[in-house]
């Protein structure tokens, strides 16, 4: 029996915890992740761009660190990143136009958001690595 | 503000499992216990239940349980048919009805919790005072300022459909707190199944308060939380889309701007 006129604070239910996780969910949440990895990996280009203007040691030395393994990894995850959140930026502006809400329409797109941008990111590395 | 975790108070201990029906076809269920009257935290019980007499819907199970096996467990019901909206709760991970919730839609162990984050009076029962606070702030109601006709207030056929998919709201709450952005912002994001009810008075030919309607969902918060995350129209045991409406209404924004 509670016995006090103070009444308890009432716990808060079970949410992300609990909540089923469905592709549509996970793809708008990877959206804002890429969107704020775009931010950051424009410091890259920056990076890239200071270099090649402060002279040739230091342009080797960048240059090198981006054709490092490390560095491609970083700029394939770049490259993904940016090509998946413009899909998912185009999906959002045909949502702005009041269209593609039904849900088999949402779920089809989720995939093609995600399908179409790993295709197109490893279509753009080998056509790089071809005209290399 | 985003919390990914839950509050000290508020995380989910191993409760106890109560003694099993007898029957060839036998259901486990694990659901959220909460006790304001005692000071532990909430728990996960079990239950096992005999399905091959029991209704079956996952809220004749719970009202089975209750009957049989434990009068303490609390949850809120009343038509059994999804009109009422009462026994809204979290059923195997995600926000329905639980008179249109079949067993049979479900594998293996049945998982009920309360709708999302969400203060819990007991058991699967959340205080909803804030959503119908919210609810209340739209006003939900016709507002006219010609003067009144002698009998009812008119409408064409054509504008009597653009509330279909609107008026079937019964305000259960299952897309509001299956929605994310209402989770982190559900202080001052109206969250979807008040959106939903405000565009149905916003596209009501009626209704002669379009604009200030519209003036007071002009906010960052009130409206524009909504990122189009589709858990509403998931979740809607009605079939309803609340994020298409939503949508609606940022198109009319942009429409009396231009």
């Amino acid at each position: 029996m509670t016995n006090s006129d103070v009444p308890r604070e009432r716990p808060l239910s079970p949410h992300l915890q609990v909540y089923s996780p469905m592709l549509t969910m996970m793809m708008s949440i990877v959206h804002r992740i890429t969107g704020s990895a775009l931010y950051f990996g424009t410091f890259l280009v920056v990076w890239w761009l200071i270099a090649a203007a402060s002279g040739p040691a230091y342009f080797d030395l960048v240059n090198g660190f981006f054709s490092s393994w490390f560095g491609r990894l970083i700029l394939f995850g770049y490259t993904w990143a940016a090509i998946n959140h413009m899909l998912g930026g185009i999906k959002h502006l045909f949502w702005d136009t009041g269209r593609g809400f039904e849900l088999e329409t949402v779920e089809r797109n989720a995939r093609l958001t995600l399908g179409g941008s790993i295709v197109l990111t490893i279509l753009l590395w080998v056509i790089a690595y071809g005209v290399k | 503000m985003v919390q990914l975790t839950l509050p000290k108070n508020s995380q989910v201990q191993p409760g106890k499992s109560w003694p099993a029906q007898d029957g060839d076809t036998t259901r486990q269920f694990q659901i959220y216990r909460y006790n304001p009257d005692s000071p532990d935290n909430p728990k996960l019980d079990t239950y096992t239940v005999d399905t091959e007499n029991c209704g079956p819907m996952v809220l004749d199970a719970l009202i089975k349980i209750k009957n049989e096996i434990d009068p303490t467990l609390t949850f809120r019901r009343s038509c059994r048919e999804g009109i009422c909206g009462s026994c809204s709760m979290n059923i195997d991970g995600t926000n329905t009805l639980a008179c249109l919730k079949g067993l049979d839609e479900i594998n293996g162990t049945v998982k009920i919790y309360p709708l999302p984050h969400m203060p819990v009076v007991k058991d699967l029962v959340p205080d909803m005072t804030q959503f119908y606070t919210q609810h209340r702030s739209i006003e939900p109601w016709l507002k006219t300022e010609t003067t009144e006709p002698r009998k009812e207030w008119l409408q064409s056929h054509e504008d009597r459909e653009k509330l279909d998919g609107l008026y079937e709201c019964i305000l259960c709450a299952c897309c509001s707190t299956s929605c994310p952005s209402y989770w982190w912002n559900g202080d001052r994001y109206l969250g979807p199944a008040i959106l939903l009810q405000a565009y149905r008075w916003l596209i009501d030919s009626r209704d002669e308060a379009t604009g200030e309607r519209l003036d007071d969902l002009e906010d960052p918060f009130r409206l524009y939380r909504c990122h189009t995350i589709m858990n509403c129209a998931k979740a809607c045991p009605k079939g309803l889309n609340p994020a298409k409406a939503i949508a609606e209404v940022k198109k009319m924004m942009l429409e009396r701007r231009v």
